[in-house]
């Protein structure tokens, strides 16, 4: 029995009747489709929480000052004084995994503008920490290298602070304010961040050149911390390695010796975004595995109602010379055939239903080459799988019995 | 030996129908020569179904020998018994069992699909042959609700001649048929029998059919009751013209 004369004999039984050929296909239609729509949903909004949570700074890094010492009373690491223009040098040298590094040195006091005053706290940093902590400028221009040379008095204010040392709606660009003694002239202000997730006002914040807070108020070399960005989420761990043989270094900290600095990732950021996009695997996966077991299912259904409903059919073919196998092949080529065809209009009819979901609610969705590969290859799968017993039972009839069936 | 058509010898079939044995053919031997029009006759339960089913190569004897155009039945399988139905016999059944949806032509040409030696071309070509041997000829797209039953009878008789086969085994072919169609339906049973040589095993229950073959078998209770050679041979064409011609079933 060739193939071509087999494919040709399932052919043309499927076009025979080509709704009952249809109503099988619509669970693989329906699966195919739903997988594809499904899976480029949640890609899309994978991808768009993913770049909602890197926008709070996912590969951000921060040195802290630590104590060494094995024994005696423990001192709270931040009153260490460890961190010096010699870690940002060496930090800076050649950096593989690191991309922007700044130090950061904090003060506590109260501005002043005129008659109002709010107690806040004073951050000298370099220009690259507004990249490194994902802030930006609603208002103004950011301080300069040159600024932090010079140790320029000039200031960026956050909105809280804006909001407090000028209720009125005044422009504050280019006003002067103070902080302690120190006169600061305010050069821009920052995009509004609100409430961290342990309820800090991210918005109560002034930014100074480190270099002005360390000589202008704490007349200190050290840094309070170090912070930088590693060139992305997934090289954390390599960047954190990095800044950690770098300290030693310029620490000449022996091999017995502890580190004097502890380097700390935004481990919680990272595991969310990982558990977040976990969770959206295991529920497409569970989507897509019903989808197919359903159109699967359907297949087997109307193939064994099929081979009942045939049996005259299969009785005469048998009569005039169709072996068992021949029979077999029938129905299961029949069972392939649907699938196929099912599978590739569930593929388009996948891209046009994620093409409205995009287009009438605006939903992101990226459509991804693998869940139509995979989708498609299951579902012919599938069908082999569920056509397979039907095409059994038709096989093994008796074509007299067959044959007077009614 | 070789030369008949079929040989039967002391054929026997019983079914077991839970303690009990059923002995539905008790012994039965004939040959059939090619060109023989051959009649089985028999009432109910005479056995001549279960014949019927052996001589088709769709049932095997518990005991004795069945030999079709010199193959030994006996010894084959299944997928064996089934090329064999394949290549030597051509069936017509009392309910035509054409494919609904599919053209006279693909219902004719569908033993040859399960015949592996015959191309596409060869295929058509006789396909459209046997329908034209069945006058058929100007109903090729036809589908079978578009026939009458006489008509859908003649493309299953082109389904039965397609593979030129040894026998063709009819099974109460006339049996839906009305009179007039019936003896049309004899009429080329008769023509392909005489003109063309083919071996015709006919099984009915109704005398006048079996007055146009040649040798009729009576068969009662599983053995053969009277085994004549038919002298005075009617022909199915004659008796057609002799019918009173009707108005309304005027072509």
């Amino acid at each position: 029995m060739n193939i071509a004369n087999l494919f040709r004999i399932a052919y043309r039984a499927l076009l025979r009747n080509k709704l009952r050929a249809f109503l099988t296909m619509l669970g693989i239609i329906i699966g195919v489709a739903a997988v594809i729509a499904m899976v480029a949903i949640g890609q899309g909004s994978k991808q768009s929480i993913h770049d909602q949570l890197s926008s709070m700074g996912t590969n951000m890094l921060t040195v802290q000052p630590a104590s060494n010492l094995p024994g005696g009373v423990r001192i709270a690491g931040t009153s260490f004084q460890t961190l010096t223009i010699k870690d940002i040098v060496a930090l800076k040298n050649h950096p593989q995994y690191i991309t922007d590094i700044s130090p950061s040195v904090t003060s506590r006091g109260q501005a002043i503008n005129g008659p109002l005053n709010w107690p806040t706290s004073i951050t000298g940093v370099a220009p690259e920490y507004l990249n490194i902590r994902k802030l930006s400028v609603k208002d103004g221009i950011v301080f300069t290298d040159n600024d932090v040379l010079t140790s320029a008095k000039v200031c960026l204010i956050g909105q809280t602070v804006v909001d407090n040392l000028f209720p009125n709606g005044e422009n504050p660009i280019g006003k002067v304010i103070r902080f302690g003694h120190i006169p600061f002239q305010i050069i821009g202000i920052l995009s509004p961040k609100g409430f961290n997730t342990f309820g800090q006002d991210q918005d109560d914040i002034l930014l100074a050149p480190y270099t002005t807070v360390q000589k202008r108020i704490l007349a200190t070399i050290y840094y309070s911390n170090i912070y930088a960005s590693a060139t992305s989420e997934d090289m954390t761990d390599q960047a954190m390695a990095e800044i950690t043989e770098k300290l030693r270094a310029t620490h000449r900290l022996r091999d017995s010796e502890d580190n004097d600095f502890t380097v700390r990732s935004q481990q919680e950021l990272i595991a969310t975004l990982s558990s977040t996009s976990g969770l959206l695997t295991v529920l497409l996966t569970v989507v897509a595995g019903i989808s197919l077991v359903i159109g699967g299912i359907g297949i087997m259904n109307i193939m064994y109602v099929s081979v009942t409903e045939r049996t005259k059919e299969i009785g005469l073919r048998m009569s005039i010379g169709a072996r068992g196998k021949d029979i077999m092949m029938q129905f299961l080529l029949e069972a392939i055939l649907i699938s196929i065809t099912g599978g590739i209009i569930g593929v388009v009819l996948g891209f046009i239903s994620t093409w409205v979901v995009t287009a009438t609610l605006g939903w992101p969705t990226i459509i991804s080459e693998s869940s139509v590969a995979l989708s498609f290859f299951v579902c012919a799968i599938t069908g082999i799988f569920f056509g397979y017993y039907p095409a059994q039972k038709a096989a093994k009839l008796d074509p007299i019995e067959a044959l007077r069936y009614e | 030996m070789s030369s008949n058509a079929l040989e039967i010898r002391e054929l026997k079939r019983e079914f077991v129908m839970g303690s009990e044995t059923v002995r539905a053919l008790k012994g039965i031997s004939f040959t059939v020569e090619p060109g023989e029009f051959l009649t089985i006759m028999g009432s109910s339960g005479s056995g001549k179904t279960t014949l019927l089913n052996i001589l088709g190569c769709l049932d095997k004897p518990t005991m004795g020998d069945y030999l079709l155009d010199g193959v030994d039945v006996k010894k084959l399988n299944r997928d064996e018994l089934a090329q064999l139905r394949n290549h030597k016999i051509g069936f017509v059944f009392q309910a035509y069992n054409l494919l609904a949806r599919t053209s006279a032509l693909e219902n004719v040409e569908l033993p040859l699909l399960y015949n592996k030696d015959i191309g596409p071309g060869e295929r058509r070509d006789r396909a459209m042959e046997a329908l034209k041997a069945v006058k058929l000829d100007n109903r090729f797209d036809h589908m079978p609700n578009q026939l009458s039953g006489g008509q859908q009878q003649r493309v299953a008789i082109a389904r039965a001649l397609v593979n030129q086969p040894v026998m063709i085994l009819a099974d109460e072919a006339t049996g839906n048929l009305d009179s007039r169609t019936s003896y049309e339906i004899m009429a080329l049973m008769q023509e392909l029998n005489v003109n063309q040589g083919k071996t015709i095993v006919f099984v009915t229950h109704e005398p006048d059919i079996a007055a146009f073959s040649s040798r009729t078998i009576q068969l009662r209770d599983g053995i053969i009751q009277k085994d004549t050679k038919n002298e005075n041979r009617k022909s199915a064409k004659e008796m057609l013209a002799n019918l009173p011609a009707t108005d309304d079933y005027n072509i």
